[in-house]
Order: structure tokens, then sequence, then C-alpha cells
């Protein structure tokens, strides 16, 4: 194929620049009702008009400008940018633990994408020893790219390839691996690995940035030196996530791929551990532990893999006057597992009991979560509540929604039978439900309060 | 065998031509080929920040704040997929950046948890209006650009800036001065406090929207540097759209001389600083290459040319003054540098200094952090010195000094000397300079190039279409060379416009020549002398508004009042701005009287003057009398008109 000399632009700026026979990455000097500029002509965006060109002037800055105001360019030069992170090769140092770095997208490294006016990942040992040399000081590292998606992208496939190639590198004798992850879906997939790789003998983290890498401020070279870290010096050997603590660049917490849960769209601190405490904090020089009793790393090789993923699970959202052919469209449509996110203690209206019973009685399987996410289903509270087990749903204890759906989706790859499917969903593999919420399991503080507002003076939010 | 440095110092500052300013002619800065341009800052009075909805000009103190939170910046590649050099400098300090917020004027968005919300279309407008009277070609589409700062000011690591126009011109009145660009940019925060390791911010000024006007390196001398600068200010006022009081505007000055290089002399809060800075700075890039070029004759190889260095035990410095954060004390010899050190740069400092300041500031140890062998004052013996040379083994001509810092710093501290030498070799420093009100300047940062642009991945583009701006040029006020023409015409004395234009007074003037028919050179010289002097002499006093000044001037009509009572009013007025006109004259004990009882009173008048004055001279009588009347007579009628009337009689 050849290369692409006018990438991005369409329509009628697409046309202008073949007029003038000026390519993207030519120098040029346009003339226009608006005066003269000159700069190089860089890409644009796939999603932006076709009324457009955009140049980079002398001083670095990017404008646009208006086709319908040029009345002469011309092509006065031709200079491509190279857009590389410097890479240097990853330095082996004798006595550090190997570990294994997945990369699957997001946007823990990345660069510039002209397709999209947004950033892609980038990544290899080099250039990530090229961004973050403080790595080599953490462990020996080798990468590989499973896959490139996007956080919203991942899914079941993913989940799968990356248990696999888990269960490979475990027999290959690394001594903890890092998963690269776009953060969205972080936790969908902390909790699918929890399931799919059982008996793990090494750390599992999954770690990702709030910030793009391509930016000064960004929250991804200290989340992967934090990453590393517990990947290659902790004894925790289970699925985690490791994401900043606070916002501040101070140290990042471990959460188990069970109970975490991103809980705002753009702050770095996102990452929380619902209705317990993290495994652990983390910083570059120290892990402290926050939990006690967890899987112990082990020299033996024996991870269990259960590759397992039906796709043929849903979640409904509760609303007030939810409508039964709601669930009915479900079921219709052949989804044979249905994790219901009620209200309160675990509710929803009398006038879906019709569509209950009809899913029940086709077999369907059923499992309440909450939407107030902290807290226990307790459906024996309420009449509403017995009524709806007796029509066949069963309470998923503190099982946060997410978790539920891909347990149920994990067990659903692997057998069919009511009794069988309960037993496993009620069966924590790793707290995905817990005994007890300890009293610290819940912690959403009320800004304005002058007692929290003081608190949050003094600790680094 | 000591070496004389204070007459090296006062031989190289002779050498280098330098001469105060005030002695200073054109033909001074012909010879050391002196060159500046401007880079002027001006926030735009919204009402709301540009990429949050936070209020924008309310300001804390420093220690009333909400919140902390700490970062770190790394550098990143641009756009280009370079990295920038203040970057990799910025990154070598490693600095803990501390952010003090306030939760009214701070949200997550200043903080960089919230990605930005669409830029803020009232201070577009406003920008584009001054793009237009800049004569600036205004782009057809606006691009957000991520302009990288790591020194922590602010929180992303860059600001978000975006060009709106390119290439336009500023008409002086004896000069046309070309202009680069304006763009439109948030503002950064305000720095508390830089002591080693630790830079605490605060966040309150974080987010205004704010212009800045590049020129072309055209003025040839300091004073023109501050006229081109007044100028920028001026025209950004006429839009009454933009923010005042201290620290809404501040300017960054660009200088060079012959051979030298852009030095940029960041936030100079005061345009009447500009001629000083620009004079000293030019003077330093001067003196600079004359040492260079004193040290090409005994170094023949630059590039070799390398430092050796040995840590001293503290007993060797027995009786020196040595500061407590001086974990280590390393000794480093320059070879070949003697004469170096106390060479002349700017008046009361030496090339040590420039040393010194960058130890500071890249290597974050605090001032002061070397001792050396050309200290003007002397705190090391020369026989200290001669046994540090001994373990350096220097020769003859070479220089030495010794570091006194913390052990962390020492590593970063060498490199930094090692560099610094090496450009003073070469030339002078691609760099920017902070400044202080004497005129003199300390080395901040590395100049950051284009390397450090990046384009926003957060903003989408902003189509700036033809309607839109020609809506724009519609409300635009004069343009600032008609307006002066204006006032030279009215022969409205000059030294009153730097204060009529920077207040934004035209237009008031304009408005009272034309609608109430006052003199225009009176009214000029109210406001741009007496006005301004009654502001002075009520420091604290509110600005008036410009409205009340044209009230008055209508009141005294209506009242067919003389407008030379506008002057007597004027100190009340200024001390009361909210007080009614009659109040004012009620408070100065005004009475209204007609004019033919005033002259009526002219004859008794005489009469008793003839009858009881010793001096019997005629100039005498009329000074007597007009004395007697002026009370009176002010606001009922024209003094000068009563003058001719008892010269008369």
């Amino acid at each position: 194929m050849t290369e692409d000399i006018f990438q991005g632009y369409k329509g009628d700026a697409l046309e202008v620049l073949k007029k003038y026979h000026v390519r993207v990455w030519g120098t040029t000097k346009v003339e226009t009702t608006r005066g003269t500029f000159e700069g190089t002509v860089l890409p644009r965006a796939e999603n932006d008009d076709d009324k457009h060109i955009v140049i980079k002037i002398i001083t670095g800055y990017n404008i646009g400008i208006d086709i319908r105001t040029i009345t002469n360019m011309e092509e006065t030069g031709y200079k491509k940018a190279n857009y590389k992170i410097p890479e240097k090769e990853f330095p082996f140092t004798p006595g550090l633990p190997k570990v294994k770095l997945f990369g699957t997208g997001g946007t823990i490294a990345s660069r510039l994408d002209y397709r999209t006016g947004a950033v892609i990942p980038a990544f290899s040992p080099g250039e990530l020893y090229g961004a973050v040399p403080e790595l080599a000081d953490i462990c020996n590292l080798e990468t590989e790219k499973v896959f490139a998606v996007f956080s919203e992208n991942m899914g079941p496939k993913q989940y799968i390839a990356l248990a696999k190639a888990i269960g490979k590198e475990i027999e290959n004798g690394v001594e903890g691996i890092v998963i690269g992850h776009g953060t969205d879906t972080l936790h969908h997939t902390g909790a699918a690995l929890t399931f799919m790789c059982q008996n793990l003998p090494v750390p599992v983290v999954l770690v990702g940035s709030q910030r793009s890498s391509d930016r000064p401020s960004s929250d991804a070279a200290l989340n992967l030196m934090h990453a590393m870290k517990a990947a290659g010096h902790s004894d925790i050997a289970e699925v985690m996530v490791c994401m900043f603590g606070p916002t501040s660049d101070e140290y990042g917490l471990l959460h188990k791929g069970t109970r975490v849960r991103k809980m705002h769209s753009s702050y770095r601190s996102t990452f929380r551990t619902i209705g317990d405490t993290p495994l652990a904090s983390i910083s570059r020089k120290k892990i402290n532990l926050i939990k006690s009793d967890y899987n112990k790393r082990r020299s033996d090789r024996d991870v269990k893999i259960l590759p397992y993923f039906s796709k043929e699970v849903t979640m409904l959202y509760y609303y007030p006057g939810m409508k039964p052919d709601t669930l009915d469209a479900l079921v219709d449509a052949g989804y044979k597992g249905v994790i219901f996110v009620g209200t309160g203690l675990g509710h929803v209206n009398k006038e879906l009991y019709p569509a209950i019973e009809r899913a029940h009685a086709k077999g369907v399987h059923m499992y309440m979560t909450l939407q107030t996410i902290w807290g226990y289903v307790h459906m024996f509270v309420y009449d509403t509540g017995r009524d709806m087990m007796a029509k066949g749903i069963i309470p998923a204890g503190n099982m946060l929604p997410e978790v539920a759906w891909v347990k149920l989706s994990w067990i659903l790859g692997q057998t069919d039978d009511p009794e069988k499917v309960k037993e496993m969903m009620l069966t924590p593999v790793n707290d995905e439900i817990t005994d007890r919420e300890p009293y610290n399991g819940y912690l959403v503080y009320q800004g304005g309060v002058p007692d929290v507002d003081d608190f949050v003076k003094r600790v680094h939010k | 065998m000591t070496f004389d440095s204070k007459k090296n110092y006062g031989q190289s500052m002779k050498k280098s031509g330098y001469v105060p300013r005030k002695k200073a002619t054109q033909s001074t800065y012909d010879t050391i080929g002196f060159m500046s341009g401007l880079e002027v800052h001006q926030q735009l009075d919204t009402k709301q920040k540009l990429f949050c909805h936070c209020p924008a000009g309310l300001y804390n103190a420093s220690d009333d704040y909400d919140a902390e939170l700490i970062r770190h910046m790394r550098p990143t590649l641009s756009e280009l997929g370079e990295y920038d050099g203040t970057a990799l400098m910025e990154f070598k300090t490693r600095k803990e950046i501390i952010y003090r917020i306030k939760n009214e004027t701070a949200c997550t968005y200043d903080v960089d948890d919230t990605p930005p919300f669409p830029i803020n279309r009232e201070a577009l407008g406003i920008a584009l209006e001054i793009s237009l009277l800049s004569k600036l070609n205004v782009v057809g589409e606006v691009h957000i650009t991520r302009k990288q700062y790591l020194d922590g000011s602010i929180p992303t690591g860059f600001q978000r800036t975006a060009i709106l126009g390119v290439e336009g011109e500023l008409q002086l009145p004896n000069k046309k001065i070309r202009l680069i660009q304006l763009s439109i940019e948030e503002d950064s925060c305000r720095e508390i406090s830089d002591i080693g390791h630790i830079r605490i911010y605060k966040t309150d000024r974080l987010g205004i929207p704010l212009i800045e006007t590049v020129t072309y390196p055209d003025c040839v001398n300091p004073e023109e540097v501050m006229e081109t600068c007044n100028y920028i200010r001026f025209l950004n006022r006429s839009t009454g759209k933009v923010r005042t009081g201290m620290g809404a505007g501040r300017q960054d000055v660009n200088v060079s001389c012959k051979g030298g290089t852009r030095v940029e002399i960041k936030g100079v809060a005061h345009t009447k600083w500009i001629p000083d800075l620009t004079h000293i700075e030019a003077f330093r890039q001067w003196s600079l290459l004359l040492m260079r070029d004193m040290l090409k004759t005994r170094i023949k190889s630059p590039e070799k040319w390398k430092i050796n260095h040995e840590e001293l035990h503290k007993s060797m410095l027995k009786g020196v003054n040595i500061p407590d954060h001086a974990e280590k004390l390393i000794a480093v010899n320059l070879p070949e540098f003697e004469g170096a050190l106390s060479w002349f740069t700017q008046p009361g400092k030496m090339f040590a200094d420039e040393i010194s300041d960058r130890l500071k500031v890249i290597a974050c140890i605090e001032k002061p952090n070397i001792l050396h062998t050309e200290d003007l004052k002397p705190k090391v013996s020369d026989e200290q010195w001669n046994e540090i040379r001994e373990l350096l083994s220097a020769n003859k001509h070479d220089a030495q000094l010794v570091i006194t810092g913390p052990a962390d710093d020492i590593k970063t501290a060498l490199e930094t000397i090692e560099e610094r030498c090496k450009i003073a070799l070469e030339g002078i420093p691609n760099e920017t300079r902070k400044s202080f009100e004497n005129g003199t300047t300390i080395f901040e940062r590395v100049l950051p190039g284009a390397d450090r642009m990046y384009p926003d991945t957060d903003s989408a583009p902003i189509p700036l279409e033809n309607d839109y701006i020609e809506s724009l040029k519609e409300g635009l006020p004069e343009d600032i060379i008609d307006s002066y023409n204006k006032l030279k015409a009215w022969e409205i004395p000059e030294d009153s416009y730097t204060y009529i234009f920077s207040k934004d007074y035209f237009p008031i003037i304009e408005k009272i020549i034309n609608e109430l028919d006052v003199d225009p050179k009176f009214v000029g010289t109210f406001i741009g002398h007496s006005l301004k002097h009654a502001e002075g002499q009520y420091v604290g006093a509110d600005e008036l508004y410009h409205s009340k000044i044209y009230k008055l001037f209508s009141f005294l009509k209506k009242e067919k009042l003389n407008y030379g009572l506008a002057k007597a009013m004027l100190p009340i007025l200024v001390r009361h701005p909210k007080m009614d006109f009659e109040s004012i004259l009620q408070e100065m004990k005004f009475k209204k009287v007609n004019e033919k009882t005033i002259l009526d009173s002219i004859p008794v008048l005489k009469e008793k003057f003839n009858r009881e004055s010793i001096k019997k001279d005629s100039t005498d009588r009329v000074n007597w009398i007009m004395g007697q009347l002026r009370k009176r007579a002010l606001g009922n009628i024209d003094l000068s008109e009563l003058s001719k009337e008892i010269q008369k009689t």
C-alpha cells in the first residue's frame, strides 16, 4: 500500500490540498483573505470537519485554516515528524526478580494518534525503559503485547487469552506478572482473572493510568513502578489492581481483583476497595500490608487455569416503574443468566414478578446485587425480598454487581446445572463475597463537614 | 601570588563599556547591538476561568487553603518526537511540587483530576477583539495546544494555550513594531515558596483567561521596549474588558546583544522596570562574550575542558562560616578560569554568581552554596586556598570553588558547574531569568523551545466563522495611535497620555469634549494631571468610575457652574467616590453667586486697597482683589475672565 500523503483529510479540504499539490508534513505558505500563514501541514483527525487544514507554525503551535478563505497555497519543503519514544535496551540486573509485563492497550504508555486525535498505546521494554528508567532498579522486565484494545473493548475473548498467557508464563518460571490495562474495565478484568487463574503462586498485578503518559503529570510512571514492585517483590499471590491511593504522587494501593471498583470518571485515586480494606499500600520504597490474611507467594508452579466464559449473561439495572417486558425481552433474546442490580437491600417492583416467574420457568439463572454498591443483599427483611426469592432470584451477598456478572458468566461457561451454579456463585473464590464487612469498609466522607475538611487538609487527598 | 579580584572586576566592567542607563545613548546600544522584544500577558475580565467554571479573579492568602496535594513532573515527548531541554533540566532538579487548594477557587479540573470543559467563549471573544485590534491574521480554526511547564506552575505539567492570530503590527508614534502572534491561555499558579527540593504553589490564579501578545525583537533601546509595552497595554485596556490591578498584566522581555542569544526576563511586574532590566541584560551578555574571548586565548580545546574535584574535610576550612545545609564540602578546580569568576556581569554581580544561581535552581542547594577564589570579600584564607589547590593539583591560572551543600545534590551540582562553564566558552546560555526591581536578574530556567508543544487531545478544534469575526469587528474601539493623534491635536500635554491610556480615560475625554463642549486641553489636563495627582494623594481610594467624571462635567454644565470648579471638587470626590455633587459643594461651603454680584464688588475692593495698602502697584492691586474674590468666584465665574475685569477697573 502506498503511503497516505493526505492523512486524515477528506472532502473539500482534501480537494484543496490536491489542487495546490501540498502534502501532509509539507511546509507551506498559505495565502488567505485573513492574511498569510506559514507552517507544516499536519494530519487531521478523522472525525474533524473537511473545512479546515491544520498547520504547525514556527513557534510550535497548531492552527487551523478555513479552506474557504484560501486564495493560494504552495509547498515549500517537506519535514515528516518521527514520533518515537527513545528506545534503550532494558538492562538485566542479577538478583532482581523477573517480571513479565503484558500489554493490552490503554494509556500506560501511549503516543499521539492522528487518526482520532487521541492517544494510542506504545509499548516495548525499550520504550518503557526510555520513558521510565527507574523500572530497571525494580525488576528485570520482559514484555509481551497480548493485544491492543481500549479498556471498553476488553471482553471475554481477551480474558481467556490473558488467563492462558498467565498460565504459560507461570510455567516458564516468571516471578510476577503485570498487566497494563485501560482503567475503565480494570475491575472487570480483575474479577475475571481471579476466577480464571486460581491457586496462583505469584502476584498478578493489573495497572493503568488515569492521565495518559504523554502528560508530565501522568500517574502512569508511578503506577507502573508500584505495579512492578508489587509483582516482583510482594508475597501476595493474588490478582490485584494497583493504582493511586490519594490523587497526590505519594503511594499506591493494592486492591483485590474481586472487591475493587472504579469510583470516579477522572480522578487519579479512582479505584477503591468496596466493603473491605485494600490488601496493602505501596510506594517505590516499601509495601505496607493492610490485611494479613491473603494467599502467599509459593515456589511451585501449580496454577489452575479455568478459561471459561459464557456470553449469555446480562445485567438489569432496576429503576422505579420498570416494566416486565424489559426482562421478557432479555429472556426471549436467549440470555441464560441475569444479574439484577436492585434498590436498597435488593429490591425490584411487583410489576416485574410475572416476568421473573417466566424467566425462572425457562431456567434463567437470576441473582440479586445492589445499586448501593456497599452492603449486603438482605432479602428476608421485607416481603418483597421473600417474594422474589420464592420466584427464583438468589441474593448474591455483598458481591459487586460487575463481579457477579463476571462470575456468573464464568460459571455458565462451565455448567448449566442450577444447583451447581448456585453453589459456585455463593462459594467465594477470593472474597467476592465476604463473611463480614469491617467498620472501615465503607468510607465516603462528606465534604463541607468541618471535621472532614480538617482531616482532608492534613492528609493529601 | 594572590589574584586581585577587585581590580579584575573593575577592569572587566570597564572593558564591557558598561555605563549607567542615564548615561547611555543610542550609539551605546548600537555598539553592543541591543535587540529586544516582548511577550505581554494580560488577564481578561471574565466571570469564570478559561477551561472550567470556577470564578476568576478571587485570591487567597498563602496560608488560607483547604487541601494540599503533591505532584512530580516527568518530561514527555513533543508532538514531533523530541524532548525539550527545559523539561530535562526540571526533571534533574527532582522537585516535589505541593499545591495548596482553596475549594472556592479551584476545582478538580485545576488539579488535573478532570478533563477540560469547552473553552470560555466570553474570553475567546475578548481575545479575538484584541487580535483584530492588533492587526493580526486571525486563524480559521483554534487548536488548543499543550505547552509543557515542568516547573510545576501548572498541575497538569502543561499550559493549555491556542494561537488566535499571527503576523500583526502595532503603530507607535514614531515606529511600527511587528507582532509575531497572540495566544489565549490559562494563567498559572502563584508560587508561595521554593526551598530545597520543595516548591509550593497556590491555585487561585490558575486558569484565569490570559492573552499573550508576542512582538518581534524590533526594539533598539530600553526606552523603546517600555514604550512598546505601554502601547500593548493601552491597546488591551482600550477594550475595557481586561483585568486591572496587581498582577493582571505581566510581561516577559526578550533581550540579546550582538553575538549574544535570546534571553527571556520573566514576569516583569512593572513596565517602568523594563528600561533598566533590558539595559543591564544586554551588557551582561556583552560582558560574558568578552569573557569568552579572554578564556579562549587560554583554552584551545573547549570541548576537552573539564573540572576535577575532591572532597574536603571540614577541618580544611577552619574558621570559615559554613552554612548548616553543607553536609559535604567539595572543592572544584576550574582549569584556566582565573579572572572569570570575578568577571563583571551585572552591577554588583560577577560570573561566580551565575554558577551560584544555577546551583540554587538546578541542584536545589540554597545560597550561600559556593566559596570561591575570587570573592570580593574573601572568606577563605590564602593559605587554605593553597592547600585546596594542592589537593586538586591545580595549575597557576586555574580558579577554584567549594560547593557547600547536601550530599544528595552534589552530583547534579558538579554537572551544573561544568555545564555552565562550558557554555561560557561558547557564548550566552539560552535561559529565562527572574527580574528584580534594581534592574538585575538571576537564572530561572533553561529557555524552552518549540519542542514543548503538544496538541491537546482533550479538546476539539474550534472553527471561527467569517460572520463571527465580522461581528466582532463592529464593536472594536479606535486604534490607540488615532487616539494618540487626537490628544495631540487637542494640545493635551504628552506627559498625561500614559495615565489616560493605562486607565482607559480616552473615551470619556472624547465624550466630554464632544457632548459637553468643554475645552479639550482643560479636560485632558484635568484627568491626566489633576485626577492622577489627586488619586496619588489619597492612596487607598477606590478608583473612580469613569462615568463619574463625565457626570461631574455634565452636572457643572447643567447647574451653569464654571468648569474650573471641577478641580476644587476633586479631592473630596476621590476620597468619597459615592458622594453626590451637591453634597461635595456643601462640604466645600460653596455658594452660588451670579457674575454681576461679584463684578459689582470690584470697585469697593479697589477703594479699600487704595485706602489701606502701602503698596500702590497695579499688579499688587489685581492680586489682592483676586485673593479676596477667589473663593466666592470659583465655579461662578471663569477666574481668568475675572482677572481681566479687575485689570480693567
